[in-house]
């Protein structure tokens, strides 16, 4: 039995990569998406374009806008000359948010007068708003403190000292980069099963398959195997380059990744394998891959937190084994959890990966 | 060029569409399902974040602050904790994210005039969550201590805000538009990236060849039901985004199709050259995902805002032409933007759309290899 499934696996890697280009791939793609998620998938706002339009034009109305460059959240890229050349430039999306100073502002300011600044956002991407909103109150109030500040006791009555946990400089790579592991796997698993499997039907050579004296449970073995050791490769890879590129810590026991890693694969593969029963042509798994694929991501928490979606889809993630593999692979790499926190997660996708292969299993048996 | 050959081929193409309904089915599905996903489920705003509060003073003004967070609607209170270690137990499971605790002496010093502090833990593995909940901490904090404060800090600026376009800043309202783009590309890389594979794999290239058309003839033609299919995607998904969504289509319909099918046009296109590239169904299907669904995804501005990147992917965004597509979905959608502002991404588009068609055209060899 070993033997014939060693060897459906080594001809199952001749085909794989008989396409000298799938070796590339199966580098490339993790590769690229530890970048692309490393870099450009950042919610930190910073660098929001501004314009100045300034009609004020005194030394306060100037030190407010070196306050809001210097924060690093707003580059002033634009100062127009009227308020339709603001118009124009939130229109066409060149700036964000423009700051007006009206005159008299500097005067209301000597004359310890209530003055007041009016500040425009463009709202179309409400998520940068609302950080950038909060941004700029702070620093149009802290200003007005220092200036306030020949006063004693001018500072607030509360003094606020937060913390953050895990990931102090609050920085979104180190949050997305181990959920790209759990991403990468997911669809590399389920593509290449599924269609391994189905152009084996298209081509017409399933057919050959069956008369060897393969049984079904080393026929599906023999298709599952090497994609794991295909997606424990992208694991690794993942790994080593977000250490080195990205300087991703890994705080929890690094033995558990691999562990847990094949835990989730149970579910990944078991599902590929489904979809190879449901398909008739790989345009068929194409899809239906995407179709599964589409909506484990986005309600898996990895970009959205589970717990800001309406009840209905919170209970929808609990079948989704992305979910607990997340939790378990930031658990590792960030909060630095051992098994002793993570054991229901492990637990719950030990359970789905096994039903799911189970059903996969005898699904496949009977279309054999 | 002879219409009625990229008529047959068409039609010959429509036949095998026709033939395989599940494909089709899942075509239109996946639309409706990704609306549907990002419509209802999926929402940036931050609220009901769990907390935990570690009350040490126990007073009246304490748990007046504790009552300001819990009206909020911002925090969700799961738990009154009462000693120090049970907050890391809480922030390390995960069952909590934010953790504020309140010193013994809170009141009196308040009461006295002295400054006090208030301690505050978020789980920062979330970047974006953690940021933006620091963000309300500070301010129901701010407002609070104003509030208690007899001293009267005067405030001397007082910043007047107004927001364009989404004034409620809703999420919803900058996804959705956006999301149209990212579904055609996933849509154009999963409709046409295997088209010719498909027929290398199967051996009918070979049939296709021994007849008298044209490369161009053959792309065009084999380009023409899915455009089709593109355009269906298209128009349900701008009629769910404005009925079922709610989301305000300021500008003209018209335009947004128009512009739309410049957009689809090139997406089938760049499907179509990956792949008579790839030749393989296994490799189209591959490249197709890093070739489109990605940067689409990711570098297009659809969510992830481009003026956060680091400079050199902000360059390499300028090569994406979903990037361009959702400049003019957000626009037209939200702004009401004229076709006179959107006149460079629709120049930007069509010329990518012609060059990838020159492009297939050149690599696709009409022989056997």
């Amino acid at each position: 039995m070993l033997e014939r499934i060693k060897q459906m696996v080594i001809k199952e890697f001749i085909q794989i990569f008989r396409d000298k280009r799938m070796k590339a791939i199966v580098f490339v793609i993790p590769l690229i998406q530890t970048m692309v998620f490393g870099y450009a998938v950042t919610t930190d706002v910073n660098n929001i374009p501004t314009a100045f339009y300034d009609l004020d034009r005194s030394s306060e109305s100037r030190a407010l806008a070196r306050r809001f460059e210097a924060s690093g959240y707003f580059r002033i890229t634009n100062t127009p000359g009227s308020p339709a050349e603001i118009r124009d430039l939130l229109d066409r999306g060149k700036v964000t948010m423009a700051l007006q100073v009206n005159r008299g502002f500097s005067e209301d300011l000597k004359k310890n007068r209530n003055a007041a600044v009016q500040i425009l956002f463009d709202g179309t991407d409400s998520n940068t708003a609302t950080v950038a909103i909060d941004y700029a109150n702070r620093i149009v109030k802290e200003y007005a403190k220092d200036l306030s500040s020949s006063a004693p006791d001018a500072s607030e009555a509360i003094d606020l000292r937060p913390r953050s946990w895990y990931n102090p400089e609050l920085k979104s790579k180190n949050y997305n980069v181990p959920g790209v592991i759990a991403m990468v796997i997911m669809l590399t698993s389920l593509l290449l099963t599924s269609m391994a499997v189905v152009r084996e039907r298209e081509i017409g050579t399933m057919e050959q398959l069956m008369v060897t004296p393969l049984k079904p449970i080393e026929l599906i073995l023999g298709k599952t195997i090497p994609f794991a050791l295909i997606a424990f490769f992208d694991m690794a890879l993942i790994t080593v380059f977000g250490v080195i590129i990205f300087d991703i810590p890994v705080r929890g026991p690094i033995l558990l990744l691999p562990v847990s890693t094949a835990i989730y694969l149970l579910s990944v593969l078991g599902v590929g394998l489904f979809i190879s029963t449901i398909a008739k042509t790989q345009q068929q798994a194409l899809m239906a891959t995407f179709l599964f694929y589409m909506p484990a991501v986005l309600l898996s928490g990895f970009m959205f937190p589970v717990e800001n979606m309406p009840e209905v889809f919170q209970y929808i993630t609990y079948v989704n084994p992305l979910r607990y593999f997340l939790v378990i692979i930031r658990g590792i790499f960030l909060k630095g959890n051992g098994i002793g926190i993570l054991w229901p997660q492990m637990l719950s996708l030990l359970v789905l990966g096994l039903v799911v292969m189970t059903v996969s299993s005898l699904r496949f048996r009977k279309r054999l | 060029m002879k219409l009625i050959r990229i008529k047959a081929v068409a039609k010959k193409e429509l036949i095998q569409i026709w033939r395989d309904p599940l494909s089709l089915a899942m075509a239109f599905l996946m639309p409706v399902m990704l609306l549907f996903i990002f419509g209802y489920a999926i929402t940036l705003d931050v609220n009901n974040i769990r907390t935990v509060i570690y009350d040490m003073d126990n007073s009246s003004l304490s748990r007046e602050l504790v009552a300001e967070f819990r009206e909020s609607g911002y925090f969700r209170v799961i738990e009154n904790i009462y000693a120090q270690k049970e907050i890391d137990k809480y922030i390390d499971s995960g069952k909590a994210i934010a953790a504020i605790s309140i010193p013994q002496n809170f009141s009196k010093k308040i009461r006295k005039g002295e400054n006090t502090e208030l301690q505050v833990i978020v789980d920062g593995s979330d970047s974006n969550t953690a940021t933006i909940a620091l963000g309300y901490i500070s301010a129901i904090t701010g407002k609070y201590s104003q509030k208690v404060d007899g001293r009267n800090i005067k405030i001397a600026i007082d910043p007047r805000i107004r927001v364009w376009y989404n004034p409620e800043l809703k999420s919803k309202n900058f996804i959705i538009p956006g999301l149209i783009a990212v579904i055609m590309a996933v849509i154009a890389a999963l409709l046409t990236s295997l088209t010719f594979a498909r027929e290398w794999e199967r051996g009918t290239m070979e049939q296709l060849i021994s007849t008298p058309v044209k490369t161009y003839e053959l792309i065009a033609g084999k380009l023409l039901p899915y455009f089709l299919i593109g355009f269906i995607d298209v128009a349900m998904s701008v009629m769910l985004a404005k009925i079922l969504f709610g989301v305000p289509l300021k500008g003209s319909p018209f335009l947004l199709m128009i512009l739309s099918s410049i957009f689809i046009f090139g997406g089938l296109t760049m499907g179509i050259l990956i792949s008579i590239i790839a030749r393989s169904q296994l490799v189209a299907s591959q490249v197709a995902m890093i070739a489109t669904f990605l940067p689409a995804f990711l570098l297009s501005g659809f969510m992830f805002a481009i003026s956060n990147m680091p400079r050199p992917l902000q360059i390499i965004t300028h090569f994406i032409p979903a990037k361009y597509f959702v400049t003019i979905l957000k626009g037209i959608f939200l702004k009401g933007s004229p076709f006179k502002l959107l006149l460079i991404e629709t120049t930007v588009l069509s010329v990518f759309g012609l060059l990838v068609f020159v492009l297939a055209n050149n690599k696709f060899k009409k022989r056997i290899v």
